[in-house]
């Protein structure tokens, strides 16, 4: 028997074989489905936004890196969950940032929200939300300028120190503050995404195309934004008829389209570490979320709700979790025979 | 009851049962020494019938069950008994055997073989046959099948399943016995019916065996209380609860036992031991082995007398076409990687999977990041996550909490995970701490 005395075997404990799943494919499935709308918001927006989406990108990537290099850590940057953080954070910027904002805000999405608190898998807050948010309660000028105007011979210097000039107020509202105001917006268009907004927000077609492809792919459950969606339209279309408006399905179509509400509810609020991990802990989740946004939509002081709420839930999954732990095969209510 | 032929979760690894599917099972005449552990079961070990230097036959008890949960051992060859020693086991234990010189006379033992009419036989009997063949569970866990034949009533019994579903990859032993020895499996379960007046006999078969569906529903047809049920192809399919959900729609947790249900399940194999046992008075004496993997050179079926060396069967298929990186006894979701192929063949031995590549080895766990699939594929609705997190600050009672003594260990979450995390081997060394706890805890009483 000298069938096994010629190389030492392998042993580790069962199952022996992998699925081909792993953490970079599946963010860089997410990332794939981000290019229709990262696509569609540098053909909106002009070559600037491509400029934010690459600063953005890179500085996250960065950021992670040399902090676990000085930290002595594991070097994860190649996991595309940095490259991840800074597209989402990019496509939540308005094009007419200066480029040190996306500079900033990948610096502290990636060291005070992400490996501050543990690094992947850790975060209680959604990086490029916490982020996102961070930049608007700083600079909240910038943040909120939607001034779309494109300016082609801007020296790249100036645009760092300035960004887009801004050239009035009117061209440059959003639809949400539009419909806030109470202004038509045109429907068509914002579903095809030709309106003002952050660089990845508007088009509301591009987003559903890169959301069925991770449904098609599995990586996201269609959970939390069903529960999402059909919770704030819920509450849209009461308010609405409280609000005497009747039955009105443009108004409500109006509040779907516009604002982060689509990116959002299938990008940032599917994220896995802030989002719960159990199947009816996501509904609980998504219902949550559709209230908070509607709340902050519909009676805040800004047009917009979707980053705060999903910020807000974010910090509730331990809680949702504990409340919604899966009943084991065979527990609870077993009717035999 | 809805009847769903399948069950929330589980996954799909790659079947590999290609390789050895096709080949009919064919007789191993072993060549050096037989080895017989006195504990092929669950339950106590054996006790040892026989010392070193006696004469024993084929189908001789050599050990005999020392309690009700216990098995006998019978010798597959006749020869001499040269020691009762410690040998190297499957799962890497050592344990006390017999170890017989095979004479390759084969002398039959004085009763073996003879024909016996199950009709005419009492349950009583029946029973005294099951136990006196030493018959175990072979699909894998051994469970002593004397012990599942007797339930407390045996008129609450309303269904016995044979377990066709042979949802491991690489495994084609059931699949063969199907096709090669249908006729045995159909009397072995109208055996176990006469047991349970009230129950009918359900063949599960997975929808990817499409050849052993048409037979087994061929020869099982002229039988009313009989029914070949298809099932989903998905792993763990063939896990007890798993298959008694899907056949009946019944559901047992980790407290229960199948007759809590109104089932008995047996793997087809054991099937055929009863019936063996019953109408031809032969013990256990033989499992069909599939040694298969793409580093084997001819992967096939044997027919193997228990006892005999693993390392024998590798050369019978031809030995190795490249150097494997990996041996698993059994296959590859729950098998045991072996370190060394000088171990014997047992009751619930079922393969022998040699791999060129340890895919396992290129994989370094990362970090968590929360994507839920290990709760998606769970199949016993479990959340793996938390009880990983749990596991590895060996939080015993916060493990129990999050129902972690649930899990049987099927692996599918280590399977998909994408981070690669070693999740089944954390939830197999922490439920063996907490079952510890346990029995210290009542001893202490």
């Amino acid at each position: 028997m000298d069938n096994n005395t010629a190389k030492r075997l392998n042993v580790s404990s069962a199952p022996h074989v992998r699925s081909g799943l792993t953490t970079r494919s599946i963010m860089g499935d997410v990332c794939i489905a981000l290019i229709p709308a990262s696509l569609f918001g540098i053909y909106n927006f002009g070559y600037n936004a491509l400029l934010i989406i690459l600063t953005s990108i890179v500085s996250c990537v960065l950021t992670e890196y040399i902090y676990q290099r000085c930290m002595k850590l594991p070097v994860t940057a190649s996991d595309m969950s940095a490259v991840l953080t800074g597209l989402l954070l990019a496509l939540n910027l308005p094009v007419t940032v200066p480029l040190w904002m996306p500079v900033i805000g990948g610096v502290f999405a990636i060291i005070i929200v992400k490996q501050l608190f543990g690094g992947l898998g850790r975060n209680f807050m959604n990086p490029a939300l916490a982020a996102r948010c961070f930049l608007l309660i700083s600079f909240a000028g910038p943040m909120t300028n939607f001034a779309v105007e494109k300016v082609e011979n801007l020296a790249l210097s100036g645009y760092w120190r300035y960004g887009m000039v801004a050239v009035d107020g009117v061209s440059g509202a959003t639809p949400l503050a539009m419909l806030k105001s109470g202004e038509n917006v045109d429907l068509l268009k914002m579903f095809l995404g030709v309106t003002g907004g952050t660089i990845g927000e508007t088009s509301v077609i591009a987003i559903l195309g890169g959301a069925l492809y991770l449904l098609a792919r599995k990586v996201i459950s269609i959970r939390i934004p069903l529960t999402y969606i059909a919770t704030f339209s819920v509450i849209v279309l009461i308010y609405g008829m409280a609000d005497g408006k009747g039955f009105d399905i443009n108004y409500l179509a109006a509040h779907l389209c516009g604002g982060g509400l689509m990116l959002g509810a299938f990008f940032m609020a599917t994220d896995y570490v802030t989002s719960p991990i159990t199947p009816n802990g996501k509904i609980v989740f998504g219902i949550l979320l559709g209230i908070l946004t509607a709340v902050f939509r519909l009676y805040g002081g800004s047009a917009e709700g979707v980053s705060y709420a999903i910020i807000c839930c974010n910090m509730l999954v331990p809680l949702i979790e504990k409340f919604t732990m899966p009943v084991p095969f065979g527990r609870g209510r077993v009717h035999n025979g | 009851m809805r009847v769903r032929n399948t069950f929330k979760g589980g996954v799909h690894p790659y079947e590999g049962k290609e390789l050895s599917q096709d080949k009919p099972v064919v007789e191993y005449i072993p060549k050096g020494e037989m080895v017989y552990p006195l504990s092929q079961h669950i339950g106590a070990p054996a006790t040892p019938l026989v010392k070193v230097g006696d004469t024993v036959c084929v189908g001789q008890r050599i050990a005999e069950a020392s309690g009700f949960v216990s098995a006998n051992v019978c010798s597959s060859v006749s020869g001499t008994v040269k020691k009762i020693e410690p040998r190297l086991l499957v799962n890497g234990n050592m344990a006390k055997a017999i170890v017989v010189e095979n004479d390759g006379q084969y002398t039959l033992s004085e009763g073996i073989g003879v024909k016996r009419d199950y009709n005419a036989m009492t349950k009583e009997e029946i029973r005294a046959a099951v136990k006196d063949a030493g018959i175990v569970g072979m699909g894998g866990a051994g469970f002593p099948t004397h012990v599942k034949l007797t339930p407390k009533d045996d008129k609450a019994i309303d269904y016995v399943i044979v377990n066709g579903a042979e949802c491991e990859p690489y495994l084609t032993s059931d699949y063969r016995m199907m096709l090669e020895e249908p006729e045995k499996i159909v009397t072995g379960l109208l055996i176990i019916l006469k047991l349970f007046e009230n129950a009918r006999g359900i063949i599960a078969i997975e929808d990817n065996k499409p050849e052993a569906i048409k037979v087994m529903k061929k020869v099982s047809e002229k039988y009313d209380r009989i029914d070949v049920r298809v099932l989903k192809t998905k792993y763990p399919q063939g896990a007890e609860r798993k298959i008694i959900y899907a056949a009946t729609g019944r559901k047992i947790n980790c407290s229960m036992l199948p007759a809590d249900a109104g089932c008995v399940v047996n793997n087809v194999d054991t099937i055929i031991a009863v019936c063996m046992a019953v109408c031809e008075s032969t013990p256990v004496m033989r499992r069909i082995v599939t040694v298969t993997g793409d580093a084997v050179k001819t992967p096939q079926n044997f027919s193997v007398k228990t006892g005999t060396n693993y390392a024998e069967l590798i050369d019978a298929a031809g030995g190795y076409k490249t150097e494997p990186e990996k041996v698993i006894a059994g296959g590859a979701m729950m098998g045991m990687a072996i370190y060394d192929l000088n171990v014997p063949v047992t009751k619930s031995s079922s393969a022998l999977l040699c791999l060129s590549k340890d895919e396992v080895a290129k994989y370094a766990p990362s970090a968590c990041i929360r994507c839920g699939k290990c709760v998606e594929v769970c199949p016993s609705n479990l959340v793996p996550q938390m009880m990983k997190e749990y596991a590895d600050v060996n939080d015993n009672a916060a493990f129990e909490a999050v129902n972690g003594m649930e899990c049987y260990e099927c692996g599918s979450c280590t399977y998909i995970c994408p981070a690669k995390r070693r999740l089944t081997q954390a939830f197999v060394k922490t439920r063996r701490s907490v079952m510890e706890e346990r029995r210290r805890a009542k001893e202490a009483k």
